[in-house]
């Protein structure tokens, strides 16, 4: 006979997220409970779309609350060799969802024997993200190559896209869009992309907190042509070298004076009369009783 | 009595930069009522005495009222036969003055001001809000410009920049702007002060702008 709890027991989802929390944890907020932030990528993200393909590109700094965690993260993420994303908001999750989707994609890759399309991989994680109603936190500026020619997106934590010639994301996503509206033009030549992505993100870098340290750039040209430059401008190094150890040789600081004193570690015996010698040689009959 | 209230009509962002031997202002014509865009021609640069340009955005009322404070100020000044009239550092200090102590007494005039002038060779740009933070720096805005044309004006800062390049760079910064900002409109007025020439506020004008960017042709 089925008892109750069999059956409140079948009506819950098969794993992934659980909601039942969500009402006591808006109770404790308005409570006035001050849940801990998650590492926040700050972030400035941007992405265009010129002559010929798509330049992504990304500052550096990841933050929690207003620490910065990682001075040198990579924000531009793997989705397909043709396909690269870029990611804003929670760490974790922008991490995760886009290794989720690049994971389905490479299985959809040997399935079809296809290069991946963009709007399989904006597909997948739109319905992802939507599914979780925004507790996902990932802002992702998506983009690729593929028979259709360069495809350029905007995911937004709830699910909802855009498709657009140039975007951007994240706290510097003013700072960034602002550099974009009074530079970005039709048929743009590669170089000029480039300049103007990494100007882009120049702005976010040094005008927005959340944000920091370096340009990170990847241009996708072509299906198969596809360019990663982790650290293309670094504009923050650090100044000063720490001098290590061992270059201070003995006398740096000025030597007052001398004692040797030796360490005496005495005789020490164990007496354990039930002491047996460890085996040490290979046993004959091997492993565990067999009998 | 009054307290700490909430803006009513308000002005969007005012944009300030500083050129080879000036500095330049600029804002919109619009006052929002909420999301209602009610009145398009309010005049948000302008004079204050002879030597000072004064940006406003916020309260329009309060931005008013600050600009009979200022009055005031300069009336006492040629009632006492004292010398001419204030230079724009010294109504920077009053005018912070003002809004530190109003906000200390929980009653602010809720206003992000730009002043801006030249006087006896010094070139002088500077900020002050409804809290009484105040500061001078080559370039200057308030509300969304500080996201979004601050990074442009920095960036485009020379100490030799030309009156005609501030020019430029105050009206490409006004059209990303006007589109990215949801409280504003294509109706600009551009305020210089120069030591030669004195205050100069234009009328206000229209800015060239291509909405059909991105619009896929398939």
């Amino acid at each position: 006979m089925a008892s109750m709890n069999d059956v409140v027991q079948s009506l819950k989802p098969a794993g992934g997220f659980e909601f039942d929390l969500c009402a006591r944890n808006n109770m404790l907020k308005q409570m006035g409970l001050k849940a801990p932030k998650a590492t926040s990528t700050g972030t400035t993200i941007v992405g265009l779309v010129y002559k010929d393909g798509v330049v992504l590109g990304a500052d550096t700094r990841a933050t929690g609350d207003t620490t910065v965690e990682d001075k040198n993260c990579e924000k531009i993420h793997y989705i397909a060799p043709n396909v690269y994303c870029c990611g804003a908001g929670t760490a974790a999750d922008t991490e995760n969802t886009t290794a989720l989707i690049s994971s389905q994609l490479e299985l959809h890759r040997l399935a079809t024997g296809r290069h991946s399309r963009v709007v399989t991989a904006l597909t997948l994680l739109k319905r992802m993200l939507f599914r979780y109603q925004g507790h996902v936190s990932a802002a992702l500026v998506l983009g690729g190559v593929d028979l259709n020619g360069p495809h350029l997106y905007t995911i937004y934590p709830h699910g909802s896209t855009d498709e657009l010639p140039y975007v951007t994301m994240g706290s510097g996503s003013l700072a960034a869009m602002g550099v974009f509206e009074a530079g970005w033009k039709e048929n743009m030549s590669e170089d000029e992309a480039v300049d103007l992505v990494a100007a882009a993100i120049r702005a976010g870098i040094f005008n927005d907190l959340g944000s920091g340290s370096n340009v990170d750039v990847t241009i996708i040209r072509g299906v198969d042509d596809v360019e990663v430059r982790r650290g293309y401008q670094i504009l923050n190094p650090r100044p000063y070298a720490r001098v290590r150890p061992n270059d201070l040789t003995r006398g740096t600081t000025t030597i007052l004076s001398e004692t040797r004193t030796p360490i005496h570690a005495g005789h020490v015996e164990y007496t354990n009369e039930d002491a047996v010698d460890m085996e040490t040689s290979p046993v004959e009959s091997g492993g565990p009783s067999s009998s | 009595m009054q307290r700490t209230q909430q803006p009513i009509v308000t002005g969007t962002s005012v944009l300030g930069i500083k050129f080879d031997g000036g500095v330049m202002v600029a804002a919109d014509t619009l006052g929002s009522y909420g999301s209602l865009a009610r009145f398009r021609d309010l005049r948000r640069v302008r004079q204050a005495g002879e030597y000072t340009l004064l940006g406003g955005s916020g309260d329009y009322m309060d931005f008013e009222a600050m600009l009979e404070y200022v009055d005031e100020l300069l009336l006492e000044d040629t009632t006492l036969d004292a010398p001419p009239s204030y230079t724009p550092r010294e109504l920077h200090q009053y005018l912070a003055r003002i809004y530190y102590n109003k906000r200390s007494e929980f009653d602010p005039l809720w206003n992000q001001l730009v002043v801006g002038g030249v006087r006896d060779g010094d070139v002088f740009l500077g900020y002050v809000d409804l809290q009484g933070t105040h500061y001078e720096d080559e370039t200057v805005a308030t509300g969304y410009g500080s996201y979004i044309a601050r990074p442009l004006l920095r960036e485009a800062y020379r100490d030799d920049l030309t009156e005609a390049e501030a020019r430029k760079v105050l009206e490409d910064a006004m059209r990303v702007l006007f589109y990215r900002d949801a409280r504003t409109i294509n109706r600009i007025q551009i305020g210089v002060a120069t030591e030669a020439g004195g205050i100069d506020i234009s009328e206000p004008f229209e800015l060239e702008t291509d909405w059909t960017v991105g619009i896929r042709k398939h």
